[in-house]
């Protein structure tokens, strides 16, 4: 039997409508019942199923956790294992245990057995598409690298499923997903599909 | 380091620009002036900083010719901080912004700040692989703009006065010309893109010196009849959307968390702060309630907690005592 679902959106800044949108999408063709919401304070967050940390700059989202006070639920929920979460671009890096460079402006939440690199591919005129492959899917998908970071390094449980020629782009370990790209700005719901089964997996 | 497959990199396309101005959004963009300024804008919670030799506030008080900044000053910035860097370059000066795309800012703001370089046209921001900002007052210049190649639009207001009463106006004006257009059917709208597209036809009159036929090209090697229909098409997804079809941000004006509120309030989807900040007694403190004001601004208990000891706000300028010809809000059409 499927279960309705509460998805929240962090909404403190970044692109967080194009996320419910393509979130409520993915839940219509699944035809599971559901709400998506913009989760920006404790009592939001303790009230969802499942989470997804936005694209957005990195610094601003990291800092408006800790000023919010959302960073002790984030963290108890993560270590409790009762909150799937994905993380795109930024969401990705938060996820993080380990920031490749060496500046202290970024608190990551320790979710994922992954080191991330921050701008790898260097500045916006360096941003781009490309079609990639993502393990599980039968198409290639159409992703949208924008300033965005790269995934170094890997450890224990946490799998790759995604790779370009310069590293890894999407990883899952147990009921955390994160990539380097946008799957919120395409018309595509795969990547958001695919969450709704994790988060299914864990309720 | 292995070689990417640049064959199979697609750079610079209208997804991965109007992307970048997404990534952005609720977020707070600062003019800074040099790299202390910029670390102090970073570490209070910017989404990005505007690179400039000057202020708005010290453009207007300096007078003169005001241009693109000095490309050492703006990689110093570049160079002391991770999140997005932006410069201006005057409006129609496509050489400044080819330099400043060169260095690899992030964004460009084609800016009324800076003294306008071409009195006919507006960049072709189509051309460039960096996404462009520009600034409108009303509907009209917002789809102009967007046409050109505009990835993210924000409200001149008025620059240098923190006065909010021009980023409300304009804001007002974009947001009700938006609600009109739902009462609007096709033939209606064909005409407002008619009316909207009269600017260029001007600057082609007054360049040729002949009348201007739906054939006659009147910006770039874009013919009349193409420029209103693809206005029309931006003006129909408008009507559709009940907004613009870019990232919005509120401009020119805002000095406290309030004003950030407010702009938020009426439909920005985020602020940029000029001389709000470092002209203001205490920047770090002004930045982070800025900061944390658009975050929460439909939370009047943080706004509140957030305006408190502030220190002394930018001084600021009454509208009515600037000259007519001193209005940067005028610059553009």
């Amino acid at each position: 039997m499927v279960k309705d679902i509460d998805v929240g959106v962090l909404g403190v800044q970044g692109a967080v409508s194009e996320h419910l949108e393509s979130m409520r999408k993915a839940l219509k063709e699944k035809n599971i019942c559901g709400n998506v919401s913009v989760v920006n304070n404790e009592k939001n967050l303790n009230a969802v199923d499942a989470l997804i940390l936005p694209g957005g700059e990195s610094t601003t989202i990291s800092r408006l956790i800790q000023e919010s006070n959302l960073r002790d639920v984030l963290c108890a929920r993560i270590k409790n294992h009762n909150l799937p979460i994905m993380g795109t671009c930024a969401g990705c890096v938060i996820l993080a245990s380990e920031i490749s460079d060496k500046r202290s402006d970024i608190f990551p939440l320790n979710a994922i057995s992954m080191q991330v690199a921050r701008n790898a591919f260097g500045r916006q005129k360096q941003s781009f598409e490309k079609q990639i492959e993502i393990k599980g899917f039968e198409n290639s998908f159409n992703a949208v690298f924008i300033r965005a970071p790269i995934i170094k390094k890997i450890w224990s449980g946490c799998n790759s499923l995604s790779e370009i020629e310069e590293g890894i782009i999407m990883v899952q370990e147990k009921e955390f997903l994160a990539m380097s790209f946008h799957p919120e700005l395409t018309n595509d719901t795969r990547v958001h599909c695919y969450f709704i089964d994790m988060i299914l997996d864990y309720m | 380091m292995k070689n990417l497959d640049i064959a199979k990199l697609r750079f610079g396309t209208t997804l991965i620009k109007k992307g970048f101005a997404k990534m952005q959004k609720g977020g707070v963009v600062m003019d800074v002036t040099n790299a202390e300024q910029a670390k102090i804008a970073e570490i209070s919670g910017a989404v990005a900083v505007m690179a400039l030799e000057r202020v708005p506030a010290d453009i207007r008080a300096h007078g003169g010719v005001a241009r693109m900044a000095d490309i050492s000053k703006i990689q110093e910035i570049m160079h002391e901080v991770s999140i997005p860097v932006m410069a201006k370059a005057r409006i129609g000066h496509f050489a400044e912004a080819q330099a400043l795309e060169s260095i690899g800012v992030d964004m460009i703001d084609e800016s009324e700040v800076l003294t306008p370089a071409d009195p006919y046209y507006h960049i072709d921001k189509r051309k460039f692989t960096v996404p462009f900002v520009c600034g409108c007052r009303n509907l009209g210049e917002a789809v102009r703009r967007i046409w050109e190649g505009a990835a993210m639009m924000r409200t001149k207001g008025e620059a240098g006065t923190g006065n909010i009463v021009e980023a409300i106006r304009h804001q007002r004006m974009v947001t009700s010309m938006i609600k009109t257009l739902k009462e609007m059917d096709s033939s209606e709208i064909e005409k407002l893109s008619e009316t909207y597209s009269q600017s260029y036809v001007n600057s082609a009159t007054t360049l040729t010196n002949k009348k201007i036929t739906k054939n006659t090209i009147v910006f770039e090697e874009y013919e009349y009849v193409t420029v209103i229909k693809e206005i029309t098409e931006i003006l129909k997804e408008i009507k559709k959307i009940q907004r613009l079809p870019v990232v919005n941000f509120a401009a020119g004006g805002i000095a406290t968390p309030a004003d950030a509120s407010i702009m938020m309030q009426l439909g920005s989807d985020g602020v940029f702060v000029g001389s709000g900040i470092f002209k203001s007694q205490d920047p770090e403190k002004r930045a982070r309630a800025i900061v944390k004001a658009v975050t929460h601004f439909d939370e009047p208990d943080i706004i509140a907690k957030v305006s408190k000891d502030l220190g002394d706000a930018m001084h600021g300028i009454e509208i009515g005592t600037i000259p007519p010809e001193q209005m940067l809000q005028e610059r553009g059409w």
